[in-house]
C-alpha cells in the first residue's frame, strides 16, 4: 500500500469555530493541523495592534487555540502550521511556548518564519501599485503595513529544522498546506506538476467547512445535514499528489462532488493561471470523482515554473465611514424610509463628505435597483447611510444626524443603529522575489 | 427557466474583483449552459455593478463556467460603503437570469 500523508484544516478564517479543529487533532488520525487565519487586511490591523503594544499584533485566539488542541497534538504526534503570527510571529511563537509550559508541555520546538515585512524595501522602492491611481509616495505615512507573500520554502525551511509548531505571517495560503507535502514526500522544489496538484489540495483546504457543506446550503436544492457540528475537511495525499478529500466520520456537513466544486473555483480568476509564490498552477484540467461517501478523488491539476515576482499587500490609512440604520415598519414603511432619506440628503447637503450611500435593507441594499425584484410593498424597511469623510469627527456627523431622526423625522422610526471606524485599506503590488528573504527562529517550551 | 435549476453556485472575492462560478448539477446540461450564459450576457445582467466586460472561463471537466467580475474602484472590499463590502452575494443574482429565451435579461 502506498503511504499517504494526512492533512487537516483546523481554521478558514481569523474567527473561526475552534471544536472541529479539537475533532480534527482528537480524531482525524492526521499529521498535520493547519490554521489559515489571516485575510488580506487582518495583517494591517494587527500591524497597528503591534504598534501600540509591541508583544501584540498576532491572532486573537491564538491563545484560545493553542490551549484547546496543543494537548491533542502532542499526544498523537501532530505539527501544527498557521499563520496566525500574522504581524508578529515572534511573538506569537513566545506565546505558544508559554502556554506549552503551562499545559506540562517540555521540549515542543515552535518556529517563527519571518521576512513578509517588507515596508522598508516597499519604500525604499517605490514598486508600482496594481490600482495606478496611487503611489508609494502620495500615500506616505498613511502607509502602515507591506507584506510579500512567502512561499512552501520558508515552512520547509522550519520543518527541515524539527519544528513542531510553525507560526508565519503572511504565506500564500495554499503554501501552508504544500510545504508538508513537499517535505513529507521530498518532492523537488521545481516539480511544477506536483506544486500545482499540492496547491490545489491547499486551495480546497484554505477555508476549512467550506469543502465540507460550509456557505453551500440551500434549502431544497443543496441540502447539508448538521450544519451546527460542521466537520472540517482532511486531505489523505498520495506520494503523486492525487488526494481524497474527507472528514471525521459522524461530523456534520457533507463532501460531495458539488461541494468541491465550488471550491476549487473559489476566489479563482483564470483557472489555468492561479500565481502563488510556489508556482502558476493550472486548475483547468482538474477531475473531481466520488471515492466513497464524503470521500471525494482529486486529480489532474498541474502547474508551470513559479512567478519572478511575490505580490505585496500594502495597507493605507485610507478614510473614515460613519453609518447609521433606522427601521420603519407597517403601512407606508417605504414611503417614512424615503422621507427619511430626503430629509438626511438635505441635512447632509453642505458637509465634505468624499461619498455618500442610501440603502433599503429589505429592498435594494445588497444587489441595487437594477438587479433587486419586489414583488409587493415590503412590510418593514431599514434606511442605512453610510459616508465617507477625511476624520472620525466628520464620521460622528451621520449617526449624529439618523439619531435625531427620533424626534425630527418621520412618524415610528425605531432601531437606530450607528457606528463610526476608521478604513485601512489594501492595494497590491510586486517585488522581485530575489529582494525578499525569509527567517526562521526556534522556540523550544 | 431561471439559471438558479440548472445551477448551484459561489462567490469569491479580491479586493475589486468578485469571481462567481456556475455549475451544472447534471453534466449533460453543461453544453446548454455554455451556449446560453456567454460573457456577453453575463456583462449586460450585471450593468453598472461592473465597469468593463466580465471575463469567462469554462471548465467542461467539472462542468462549470467561472466568470470574473471587475467593480468600480471604490466598491473595493476594503474601502466600500456598501453593506455587502465583499459582493458575496453576487452569485444568487446571476442565479435569477431567465435562459429560457434569447432576451440578454
Amino acid at each position: 500500500m502506498t503511504r499517504t500523508v494526512r492533512i487537516g484544516a483546523g481554521a478558514g478564517y481569523s474567527g473561526d469555530r475552534i471544536d472541529p479543529a479539537i475533532e480534527l487533532a482528537s480524531k482525524g488520525s492526521i499529521l498535520y493541523l493547519i490554521f489559515e487565519c489571516l485575510a488580506e487586511r487582518t495583517i494591517a490591523l494587527a500591524q497597528q495592534r503591534k504598534r501600540q503594544d509591541p508583544s501584540n499584533g498576532y491572532d486573537p485566539l491564538l491563545t484560545e487555540r493553542m490551549e484547546a488542541v496543543l494537548p491533542f497534538c502532542r499526544k498523537n504526534n501532530i505539527k501544527i502550521i498557521s499563520n496566525m503570527g500574522a504581524a508578529n510571529p515572534i511573538a506569537a511563537a513566545a506565546r505558544t511556548k508559554q502556554i506549552a509550559r503551562q499545559l506540562g508541555i517540555r521540549g515542543l520546538r515552535i518556529a517563527a518564519v519571518t521576512g513578509d515585512d517588507v515596508l522598508d524595501l516597499v519604500r525604499n522602492t517605490s514598486p508600482a501599485f496594481e490600482d495606478n491611481s496611487y503611489s508609494v509616495e502620495s500615500l506616505g505615512e498613511r502607509i502602515v503595513s507591506a507584506n510579500a507573500y512567502l512561499g512552501a520554502d520558508s515552512i520547509l525551511d522550519a520543518l527541515t529544522q524539527g519544528a513542531d509548531v510553525i507560526l508565519t505571517g503572511r504565506v500564500a495560503d495554499p503554501s501552508l498546506f504544500l510545504a508538508p507535502l513537499i517535505y513529507e514526500f521530498g518532492w523537488s522544489l521545481d516539480n511544477w506538476q506536483l506544486l500545482g496538484q499540492g496547491t490545489v489540495i491547499g486551495h480546497l483546504l484554505e477555508c476549512a467547512g467550506q469543502v465540507t457543506g460550509g456557505y453551500f446550503a440551500d434549502p431544497g436544492y443543496k441540502d447539508v445535514p448538521n450544519l451546527a457540528k460542521l466537520g472540517f475537511p482532511l486531505a489523505e495525499v498520495s506520494e503523486n499528489g492525487d488526494a481524497i478529500i474527507s472528514k471525521v466520520e459522524g461530523s456534520g456537513g457533507l463532501i460531495t462532488k458539488a461541494t468541491c466544486k465550488e471550491q476549487v473555483l473559489y476566489e479563482i480568476q483564470n483557472p489555468a493561471v492561479y500565481l502563488t509564490p510556489d508556482v502558476i498552477a493550472d486548475f483547468s484540467g482538474v477531475e473531481i470523482k466520488d471515492a466513497g461517501y464524503d470521500r471525494i478523488h482529486i486529480s489532474g491539476a498541474t502547474g508551470r515554473p513559479r512567478p519572478a515576482t511575490l505580490k505585496v499587500s500594502v495597507g493605507y490609512q485610507d478614510s473614515y465611514i460613519g453609518e447609521a440604520q433606522i427601521s420603519y415598519a407597517g403601512s407606508g414603511a417605504l414611503a417614512r424610509a424615503t422621507l427619511a432619506r430626503h430629509i438626511l440628503t438635505e441635512r447632509l447637503r453642505n458637509h465634505p463628505l468624499q461619498e455618500l450611500r442610501f440603502d433599503y435593507i429589505g429592498v435594494n441594499s445588497i444587489h441595487g435597483d437594477a438587479l433587486s425584484h419586489a414583488t409587493c410593498e415590503p412590510y418593514e424597511v431599514r434606511l442605512r447611510v453610510a459616508a465617507r469623510v477625511e476624520s472620525l469627527k466628520q464620521a460622528s456627523l451621520i449617526p449624529h444626524e439618523v439619531e435625531a431622526l427620533y424626534t425630527n423625522g418621520p412618524a415610528g422610526g425605531g432601531g437606530v443603529s450607528a457606528s463610526t471606524k476608521e478604513v485601512i485599506a489594501m492595494l497590491s503590488t510586486f517585488v522581485p522575489r530575489e529582494l525578499v528573504s525569509h527567517q526562521i527562529h526556534l522556540e523550544v517550551s | 427557466m431561471l439559471l438558479r435549476d440548472m445551477v448551484h453556485t459561489r462567490t469569491g472575492d479580491k479586493g475589486r474583483i468578485v469571481t462567481i462560478s456556475l455549475i451544472a448539477y447534471r453534466d449533460e446540461d453543461f453544453a446548454l449552459l455554455e451556449e446560453k450564459v456567454t460573457a456577453e450576457k453575463v456583462t449586460t445582467y450585471f450593468g453598472d455593478i461592473i465597469d468593463r466586460p466580465v471575463d469567462r472561463y469554462v471548465l467542461p471537466k467539472i462542468s462549470a463556467l467561472n466568470f470574473v467580475l471587475h467593480r468600480p474602484a471604490s466598491q473595493g472590499v476594503t474601502r466600500s460603503l456598501a453593506l455587502d463590502t465583499h459582493g458575496k452575494c453576487l452569485g444568487y443574482a446571476l442565479l435569477n437570469m431567465d435562459i429560457s429565451s434569447s432576451d440578454p435579461v
